[in-house]
């Protein structure tokens, strides 16, 4: 009892000083200001329920081993095309006689594993590009952004085509052909952030000081640039993961035996008429989780970007 | 840049009237850009893994044939004079022979190009005559239950991998409910029956006023294009319930209905005007966007379209038809934006 009522006094205290107005220390600055997001962002139901559908397919993909009632692979041609419901196979068995749902739980594991790689690769990349154009300037920036449209002047998915079919097909094939049709947005976003960051005072001050490109850059320019990005990140997760299972479902992206759910739909789409189970539940899973990244994205941007958040 | 400063301090008047300028930047830029398109259509032709020679040659050939086709083909020149070939023989409309046709991939694509459009085409019409109005009540009626039903649309339709909504079109409204016809552009009996006029099934049936081919082709066509209507619905929609937004929240709209005019005569006659130039620029995006989605609703819908012709191509390793196909619809998806932001300039005279 009375460790309760402590905990929960250190837990108030501890509230009251994320909450408190004069931070103590940068730290602290920053802790407050991400509680205060935290905060917001939990007032938005919708929201919430994205972060929740996303946090449940992180432990999914982590316990998947566990989870899974059959292994992926394992083929088991007498009880091909069982329909949901069947015993010992609650969502059906697939035309080779492998678990629907094993194959749906490890599947996690690679859409997880694509959307991670892109989200680390084509932010970066734009942010980088982004950010030498708008405060380098002249030439370079003139440069590096007809760079950055000519790449956006190409339907992605044509362009990602072409270039899963230069490089061979395969998951880190198609994760470098979706990153390098999806950088140039971040590359204008990062560039438009810069120019308004670039002429402020404290850049001035930093100079002064006697900081380089290099440092003024990556230690003051950067940060300050990374919240619109991520909401763009999250907001572009979505059409990623559409992408990547448009590459899975056309025989480009994961090989077969691959339980990703693109290919998976792709093998079920023969038997459509007579066995509509196959096809349909992996795409039920692609819409879920790109439904939970829209939803969390539209929260995000409210918290962080109030300017845009009015729609 | 000292000229620009000059110019800026106004002791210089500028040599060319603006809107030349301004038609010389933007024609640069697309020369620019599709140069930037070419380019990099060419380095993909040039790093995959299959020997363009060997494909003309085959494996059998010697290896004094073999040479002879190496250099005919350009192949031992340096990398920017093969480009500067390449661009010669792109603005002649040469993209080489398609080996699985064994006929030009500039003829195939005008052949299977025409399927795409009308399959588009309609598509767009059907997310504008659904979107708009539903973006406006969205709008109007901030909050209820129709602005609801708009932002699930929406979302839905980001949401949603188009390839599996057209499966589940399929099975739904043609392998249970068979209000539709199945995939392909028209049923097999009737193919070949009215003359190719303009490619696309649907208006060359109505110039030939063969009905019952029209009808069986619009039960092929009324799907698919369903479908891709729905996403551009879903963009449609949106813009326009935040277009509308801005100006319902504007003074003049005030004005107007203290003057006591009717809400329709507020929404529509004075609302909705104002951002019909904003909305042309979105229809035309949209319009491109489409041109991406039907590559995977083609294939899901046996469509000849082009976005069938790249991915065939592509899973037979046909190099020439896939950069060809790209280079295409690249072209056309800049000019759909350019012919957008010319649009724009031309009918809203704040952006002058």
């Amino acid at each position: 009892m009375t460790t309760e009522t402590t905990n929960s006094r250190a837990e108030q205290s501890f509230r009251e000083w994320l909450l408190s107005e004069t931070p103590s220390s940068r730290r602290h600055a920053r802790l407050a200001a991400a509680y205060k997001g935290w905060l917001r962002l939990r007032r938005n139901h919708m929201a919430m329920f994205g972060l929740g559908i996303l946090v449940a397919l992180v432990i999914i993909a982590a316990i998947a081993p566990w989870l899974a009632p059959y292994d992926p692979y394992a083929q088991v041609l007498s009880d091909r095309l069982l329909p949901i419901g069947s015993e010992g196979h609650l969502l059906g068995t697939d035309s080779l006689g492998r678990d629907i749902l094993s194959r749906l739980i490890y599947g996690s594991r690679i859409t997880l594993y694509i959307v991670t790689l892109v989200a680390l690769i084509a932010p970066v990349a734009g942010l980088m590009v982004g950010t030498i154009a708008g405060y380098v300037g002249g030439w370079t920036d003139t440069i590096l952004m007809r760079i950055t449209d000519i790449f956006l002047a190409f339907p992605k998915l044509v362009l990602a085509l072409a270039f899963v079919a230069a490089l061979g097909a395969g998951i880190e094939n198609a994760v470098l052909a979706i990153s390098l049709t999806a950088w140039p947005p971040y590359a204008r976003l990062a560039r438009a952030e810069t120019l308004t960051i670039r002429s402020s005072d404290f850049i001035s001050a930093i100079r002064l000081q006697g900081a380089g490109p290099v440092r003024i850059i990556t230690r003051h320019i950067w940060p300050l640039c990374i919240s619109s990005l991520i909401v763009r990140v999250t907001l572009d997760m979505a059409g990623i993961i559409l992408t990547a299972a448009g590459l899975g479902f056309l025989g480009l992206g994961a090989q077969p035996p691959s339980p990703e759910w693109g290919a998976m739909i792709s093998e079920g789409r023969r038997f459509l008429l007579d066995h509509w189970w196959v096809a349909t539940i992996p795409g039920l899973a692609i819409f879920t989780v790109s439904l939970a990244f829209n939803l969390l994205g539209d929260g995000l941007r409210d918290v962080l970007d109030p300017k845009d958040g009015k729609s | 840049m000292a000229l620009a400063e000059k110019q800026a301090k106004g002791r210089v008047s500028p040599p060319f009237p603006r809107w030349m300028r301004t038609t010389a930047t933007t024609l640069a830029s697309v020369a620019f850009t599709m140069l930037g398109l070419l380019f990099i259509t060419f380095i993909i032709g040039r790093v995959m893994p299959i020997d363009p020679v060997l494909a003309v040659v085959g494996e059998r050939a010697s290896q004094e044939t073999y040479d002879a086709a190496y250099e005919a083909m350009g192949l031992d020149k340096p990398l920017l004079v093969q480009f500067g070939y390449y661009i010669w023989d792109v603005l002649h409309g040469d993209f080489g022979d398609s080996l699985l046709t064994a006929r030009p991939v500039s003829e195939d694509i005008a052949r299977v190009f025409p399927a795409t459009f009308e399959l588009a085409t309609l598509g767009t019409l059907i997310g504008i005559f659904a979107g708009v109005p539903l973006g406006v009540m969205a709008a109007v009626h901030r909050g209820s239950w129709i602005d609801q039903i708009a932002r699930v649309v929406a979302l839905v339709g980001y949401s949603m991998p188009v390839f599996w909504m057209g499966l589940m079109g399929l099975l739904v409204f043609y392998g249970i409910l068979g209000w539709v016809a199945g995939p392909g552009r028209v049923s097999i009996f009737y193919e070949g029956m009215v003359p190719t006029v303009t490619g696309m099934m649907l208006v060359d049936a109505a110039l030939d006023g063969n009905w019952t081919v029209f009808r069986d082709a619009f039960s092929h066509i009324i799907l698919p294009a369903s479908i891709l209507g729905y996403y551009s619905l879903a963009y449609i929609s949106r813009m326009t319930r935040s277009f509308m937004l801005e100006q319902l929240s504007a003074e003049y709209i005030t004005t107007a209905r203290v003057k006591g005019m009717s809400e329709r005569a507020v929404i529509w006659g004075h609302a909705f005007r104002n951002i019909r130039v904003q909305l042309i620029t979105v229809f035309a995006l949209s319009y491109a966007n489409l041109l991406e989605g039907s590559v995977l609703t083609e294939i899901i819908f046996s469509w000849p379209g082009i976005g069938s012709y790249i991915t065939t191509a592509l899973l037979s390793a046909d190099m020439n038809a896939v950069l060809g196909g790209t280079v295409v619809v690249g072209l056309v998806f800049i000019l759909l934006n350019i012919f957008c932001d010319l649009l724009y300039k031309v009918l809203d005279p704040r952006a002058r």
